[in-house]
């Protein structure tokens, strides 16, 4: 153990201050949307109260949040379903040698890095020649799997880089057939991390901008509204939403974190 | 189980995520290529080869339109990583137990997961006109007019673009700064070498690859943004994304398509060339 040295003390406030400027813009409209009925856009706060939280609920002269909110859950649910389906399949495909690894695994990366209007125009431009409308179930599903379908794969091939296969060719030698093996052996030991890896994918979909901006159709999701709201909405009600759709989507992520870490025990603790 | 099965098992598996990529990736890509060759009459799109959409690319304002791309692109890359690095190289080297190591790092990631337009819109009340950095200000008398270029402009686009991003840098550099083995370090020390030498000749090469990871990452996100400089910059900056995103607004998919082929071929050429300074097949 080292002494503690004056660069420590200064790395450990520079830390500090990265903290605060990641968190405290939050942090000021988490404040100024507990403000009293009269409360405005800036400091300083005009009472406390939940009316604008309250608010979000209630019909908008904007539109209302609801209908978002519930196609985002919606998608996010279909997003997820679709995701951990196909790369936990991809990913056990990776656990042996094929031709055209290689391909396939570069192009997972390609989805991953290719900026992300490309991606947008691309699908807007085949629906366009094509001739389909676009819609947030159908263009926008395909966008949103290009981006969570890559992160996922990645970390289940994490997942299973650390899976024990003596488990799998125990089962085989008794004689199960590989979809016993895999329901009965490889699920219940992945399931946890399948559970946070799900979550995840959920709040990529949920939060999702850029890539739906161009082919959500007529239909908004909620980041969408929102995006539109900025424009044209002068009260707390929308900071109010920021709170409400941010706590949701990071308790999410604690959830999936504190689920993959027991996982990441549990596999520990049995070699 | 017979040996064809076993060849063919991997193939199966991975197909189902093979043909999402193809659908919603390449053959968009591709598409995005074909209809580049396009001719756009006002209203629709019909088939021709013409490069006249390359040509409406090659103009001034796309050049300027470039260059200011490249300075949010710059100005972005340089903070993240001065603020990047020390913060990865804090939680690798300076924080004491595993358990901490991550609950610190878990604490720097979980607003990535959060809305990027709520991160975008958090900043209003702090550096708007009559926001809490202006009232201060002007409270301890430091200046006497509300500072204007705090909100909707370059400096606000690049601030937006290094609090949204800037986890693409750390996740990397923390990364490989956690694979050095320490006894290096210690080798290092009983040589005889100061602080700053064993940072320099030790832990700096071998986080390079992470730079170079990180730095993909913030070009990649950089270069077809639209979201924070329309946000952030209202209606001042310019950007790539943003005028192609214009494009499609107005329909014209051809000459945006032509933008983004174009787009495409200056950030792989920005890729390609990071990737030539530094090698990151170690950590793959």
């Amino acid at each position: 153990m080292k002494k503690r040295s004056l660069s420590f003390y200064l790395l450990l406030a520079f830390f500090c201050l990265f903290v605060l400027f990641l968190y405290g813009p939050m942090i000021t409209i988490f404040m100024l949307s507990l403000q009293g009925p009269d409360g405005g856009l800036t400091f300083p706060m005009r009472g406390l109260s939940f009316y604008w939280l309250g608010q979000v609920f209630q019909e908008q002269r904007v539109g209302n949040f609801i209908e978002p909110f519930l196609r985002s859950l919606l998608l996010g649910v279909a997003v997820m379903a679709i995701t951990i389906a196909a790369s936990v399949l991809a990913s056990m495909g990776f656990r042996q040698r094929f031709r055209g690894s290689t391909v396939i695994f570069y192009m997972t990366i390609a989805s991953l890095i290719v900026p992300s209007i490309l991606v947008s125009l691309g699908i807007g431009v085949v629906f366009q020649v094509m001739g389909w409308p676009t819609n947030w179930f159908t263009s926008g599903l395909g966008a949103h799997l290009t981006w969570t379908l890559p992160i996922a794969f990645l970390i289940m091939l994490g997942i299973f880089n650390r899976f024990n296969p003596s488990y799998e060719e125990a089962a085989r030698d008794l004689g199960a057939t590989d979809s016993k093996t895999f329901w009965e052996i490889v699920m219940p030991l992945i399931a946890p991390s399948l559970l946070g890896v799900g979550l995840l994918t959920f709040t990529l979909s949920y939060d999702e901008f850029t890539r739906t901006s161009l082919v959500s159709g007529q239909r908004n999701t909620l980041p969408l509204e929102i995006f539109g709201m900025t424009t044209n909405v002068t009260s707390p009600a929308l900071y109010a939403l920021g709170t409400l759709t941010t706590v949701f989507s990071a308790s999410l992520i604690l959830i999936a974190f504190f689920a993959y870490n027991a996982v990441v025990k549990r596999q520990r603790g049995q070699v | 189980m017979s040996e064809t099965w076993k060849t063919l098992k991997p193939y199966a598996l991975i197909t189902p995520q093979t043909l999402v990529f193809l659908m919603f990736l390449v053959f968009p890509i591709l598409m995005i290529g074909v209809v580049s060759f396009w001719e756009f009459n006002g209203y629709s799109m019909t088939p021709a080869f013409t490069l006249d959409n390359y040509r409406g690319v090659l103009t001034a304002v796309t050049f300027n339109t470039y260059l200011n791309t490249f300075k949010f692109l710059g100005l972005t890359w340089l903070a993240t990583l001065l603020i990047g690095y020390p913060v990865a190289y804090f939680l690798s080297f300076h924080v004491p137990k595993l358990e901490w190591q991550i609950l610190l790092f878990l604490v720097c990631t979980i607003p990535f997961w959060t809305s990027n337009i709520i991160r975008m819109i958090s900043w209003v009340p702090l550096l708007g006109r009559g926001g809490l950095v202006n009232q201060m200000l002007l409270g301890t008398g430091v200046i006497q007019q509300p500072l204007e270029f705090l909100l909707y402009s370059d400096f606000a686009v690049v601030l937006g673009m290094v609090h949204l991003y800037i986890i693409f840098m750390i996740a990397p550099i923390f990364n490989s700064l956690m694979r050095i083995d320490r006894s290096l370090i210690t080798a290092a020390e009983d040589l005889g070498a100061s602080g700053f030498q064993i940072f320099k000749e030790v832990i700096l090469p071998l986080s390079a690859p992470g730079i170079a990871i990180g730095s993909i990452f913030i070009v990649t996100l950089i270069m077809g943004e639209f979201v924070t400089v329309r946000l952030m910059g209202g209606g001042q900056s310019a950007s790539v994304g943003k005028l192609i995103q214009t494009q499609i607004g107005s329909l014209q998919y051809p000459l945006a398509a032509a933008n983004a082929i174009v787009l495409l071929a200056v950030t792989m050429l920005i890729i390609v060339s990071i990737l030539r300074v530094l090698d990151i097949r170690k950590e793959l």
